[in-house]
């Protein structure tokens, strides 16, 4: 066996694993690994900033269920990759980050570029290594893949010290996992749970399905509209789980929470059983919790045994994988399925109620002949997306982005939803674009957010990114704008975004890609035709409505069934 | 309210930071923790009490037992369980013709003189944390006090397949924590 360096060994083991892509930004202690890299057919993505790294190894993993990885040098490097670290561990999307560190003699004497990267992260990942022996470094990297992508997924980073990197030992490379004894996964449910829970759904009247982002990390979307199907229950979804049931569907309501339809948060509150599935009801979905569907009995499947009875206790709680637990919950439904007659008329009364409610209050909005409304702009690029890959910044732009495109089917739409990080579209699009070349990929931004992640246009025109980045520009912080409007008597403070603003067309020029902009109702359509027929990148600026206020929506404190429906109009609890 | 928490875990480095950190990234105030290896030199076994509410008790038992490192996490607050400390006191400017009743008084708590000088004497004692917290109130009458404290251990007197698991099916005490807006 050769004698390997730790760089190679890392690279090699990161290989072992499935690499295809690393996005990354080299430094001082890390230029080891770059040096394996020259000349290995992994390949390297060169960021314009490490945060923007971990945002697009999210895009990737979001995009293909696949590990993401990212690097980033010590130090300043480490820490940049913080915040897409901590994103990646609210929506449990599973990253690898390898960061290097300083060599061990140099540790805790402040040495150049040191940073204490396993104390800083320990609070931003699942779980985190440092390695200081050559030794046990494919151990680790193969460890911290399982890790990422087992049971709930989510961010794990590797901080390697220089010295292991330029070390040397022969490398055993193996697929076994040491023991693992504070990890223990429980993925199958057994056989009374199955039964407790089948006899409990069919004693449902009123019963609500609430799928989150679970259901896609465990591509359980055919299980659950299967579900859906067996009992005749309408079914609901958090931002993370669009894309889990088509939306032509006959169960499918649409989006709850905040900003979500109306029809979805009645179906929720006034449901008599909450069957979720792979959700946590958090507390944009949830609104004030002592007043939260008083009237329903739960059924909560997850795989992390911290979400049942975290915000709602459970009637009946199963710890599993939920794409595993359904299929099973399902095959007993229909073993039971005489079950199903004592409560079937019920459960039509309550789906044609739900399913009028969705009719009488569908997303809607004043059209304009004059401005480009931000809801017309959604509908516009639903038209023309198909089955593109959408990946959404933060705020006004992505819960418009939420109501009114269509996804139909899972890993289509990428979204920072329990951190609501701006400055993730842009990336995470970049990300899908690599793990996706056979699919478009669109980014939707506010002038905000995308100035967040800006550099990253030369890393589209380096790399040939096709990624078609779409500014919904309102000139405002448009969410913060909104909440001053509806709560602080429209003291707009610190959210102007429009001075400064770059001239799109002159911006994508300098950086050497095509771009406009476009201000006429009319001029939209055309605008992203020409966008999305372009072979390369595009940066197109649609200049907004000014203010406009999303709706509905749930003021902070509220009940989910409180929303104020529309400007002026506050609606109490169910006609 | 002080919750008893013992748990099992790796013997590692980090594995300290990590426990702690799930109780500090909450801001509970850890009142003591001690920790130190097991029969089974690669496990470590932890004890903390910390300042934490009830309704939050179960959850957080969860979170830590959801760590890579932690193999086990017990609630013991309300188990029977045995929980000692170990303490070392030192009673200084004592007034000379007190000397002999203090160190009678501390053999009614069954502590040790471990040190002994014209200026002071230091005991040594274990027992229950309120055992000790008597001794200290005690002791205080008698000159100046000094002291350092373990902070608690403790051993269920449950036999292991019987201790308080974290439930995940549905259990009378464990409602979740009060709805804040």
């Amino acid at each position: 066996m050769a004698l390997m360096t730790g760089a190679q060994i890392l690279i090699e083991s990161l290989a072992r694993e499935g690499t295809d892509v690393i996005f990354g930004y080299p430094g001082g202690v890390t230029i080891p690994v770059y040096d394996v890299l020259y000349a290995h057919e992994l390949k390297h993505i060169l960021v314009r900033h490490e945060e923007n790294a971990a945002f697009m190894a999210q895009g990737a993993a979001r995009a293909n269920g696949k590990v993401g990885v990212c690097m980033a040098t010590s130090g300043p490097g480490a820490t940049n990759l913080t915040t897409g670290l901590v994103d990646a561990l609210m929506d449990s999307i599973p990253i690898v980050a390898i960061t290097g560190q300083v060599p061990q003699a140099l540790i805790g004497r402040d040495a150049f570029q040191e940073a204490d990267t396993f104390g800083i992260t320990r609070a931003a990942t699942k779980h985190n290594y440092l390695v200081k022996d050559i030794e046990e470094l494919s151990q680790v990297i193969h460890e911290a893949f399982y890790i990422a992508l087992s049971g709930r997924p989510g961010p794990v980073l590797v901080d390697i010290t220089k010295d292991v990197l330029l070390g040397k030992t022969h490398f055993h490379a193996s697929d076994e996992l040491r023991p693992l004894r504070g990890y223990e996964l429980r993925l199958d449910p057994d056989e009374a749970e199955i039964e407790e829970a089948a006899a409990f759904l069919w004693e449902a009247e009123r019963p609500c399905i609430y799928a989150g982002g679970g259901i896609i990390t465990a591509e359980a979307d055919q299980e659950v509209i299967e579900i859906s199907e067996i009992l005749g229950s309408p079914l609901v979804h958090t931002v993370m789980g669009h894309g889990c049931m088509p939306v032509d569907h006959p169960n499918y309501v649409s989006m709850l929470g905040m900003h979500g339809g109306y029809a979805a948060n009645m179906c929720m509150s006034k449901c008599d059983t909450i069957i979720g599935l792979g959700a946590r009801f958090d507390d944009r979905v949830t609104g004030r919790l002592d007043r939260f569907a008083p009237d329903a009995r739960v059924l909560h499947v997850d795989v992390d045994p911290c979400e049942i009875n975290k915000n709602r206790r459970a009637d009946v709680g199963v710890v599993g994988d939920v794409k595993r637990v359904l299929k099973k919950l399902n095959a007993k439904l229909r073993e039971t399925a005489e079950k199903a007659e004592a409560g079937a008329e019920a459960r039509k009364g309550w789906h044609d109620q739900v399913m009028g409610w969705k009719a009488e209050h569908p997303y809607g909005y004043e059209k304009s002949a004059t401005e480009i409304k931000p809801q017309f702009l959604m509908e516009s690029i639903n038209e023309r997306k198909g089955d593109a890959n959408v990946a959404v910044d933060v705020g006004q732009h992505q819960m418009w982005a939420a109501q009114y495109l269509h996804f139909n089917k899972p890993r289509r739409w990428q979204s920072s939803s329990g951190l609501g990080t701006m400055g993730f579209g842009m990336p995470a699009a970049m990300g899908a674009a690599v793990a996706k070349p056979d699919q478009m990929s669109i980014a939707i931004c506010g002038d905000g957010g995308f100035q967040m992640a800006l550099p990253e246009l030369a890393t589209i025109v380096a790399n040939k990114l096709p990624v078609k980045i779409i500014i919904m520009n309102n000139g405002w912080l448009g969410m913060v704008r909104q909440w001053q409007d509806l709560f602080f008597e429209k003291r707009y403070s610190e959210v102007a975004m429009a001075p400064g603003f770059p001239d799109i067309p002159m911006l994508a020029a300098a950086y050497g890609m095509k771009g406009s902009t476009v201000r006429l109702p009319e001029d939209l359509g055309p605008a992203l035709d020409e966008a999305f027929a372009e072979p390369g990148p595009f940066l197109l600026n649609v200049m907004v409505t000014r203010e406009e206020n999303v709706y509905p929506m749930v003021p902070a404190g509220g009940a989910l069934d409180e929303m104020i429906l529309g400007p002026q109009k506050p609606v109490a609890a169910g006609d | 309210m002080k919750q008893l928490i013992s748990l099992l875990v790796e013997n590692k480095a980090g594995s300290l930071m990590r426990v702690a950190g799930v109780l500090t990234s909450r801001g509970y105030n850890i009142h003591s923790l001690t920790v130190a290896k097991t029969l089974d030199p690669t496990l470590s076994s932890m004890t903390i009490v910390a300042e934490v509410s009830d309704e939050n008790r179960p959850l957080l038992i969860k979170q830590i037992t959801r760590l890579v490192n932690v193999v086990k996490a017990v609630d013991l607050t309300e188990s029977q369980a045995v929980q000692r400390e170990l303490s070392l006191i030192k009673v200084s400017r004592i007034k000379p013709e007190m000397r002999s009743a203090l160190t009678k008084e501390a053999e009614i708590f069954r502590a040790n003189i471990v040190d002994a000088t014209p200026s002071h004497y230091t005991f040594e004692v274990t027992g229950s944390p309120e055992k000790i917290d008597a001794l200290i109130e005690l002791l205080e009458h008698y000159g100046e006090v000094e002291m350092v404290r373990s902070g608690s251990m403790a051993m269920a007197r449950l036999p292991k397949n019987q201790l308080p698991v974290p439930s995940f099916r549905m259990d009378e005490e464990e409602e979740p924590a009060e709805a804040k807006s």
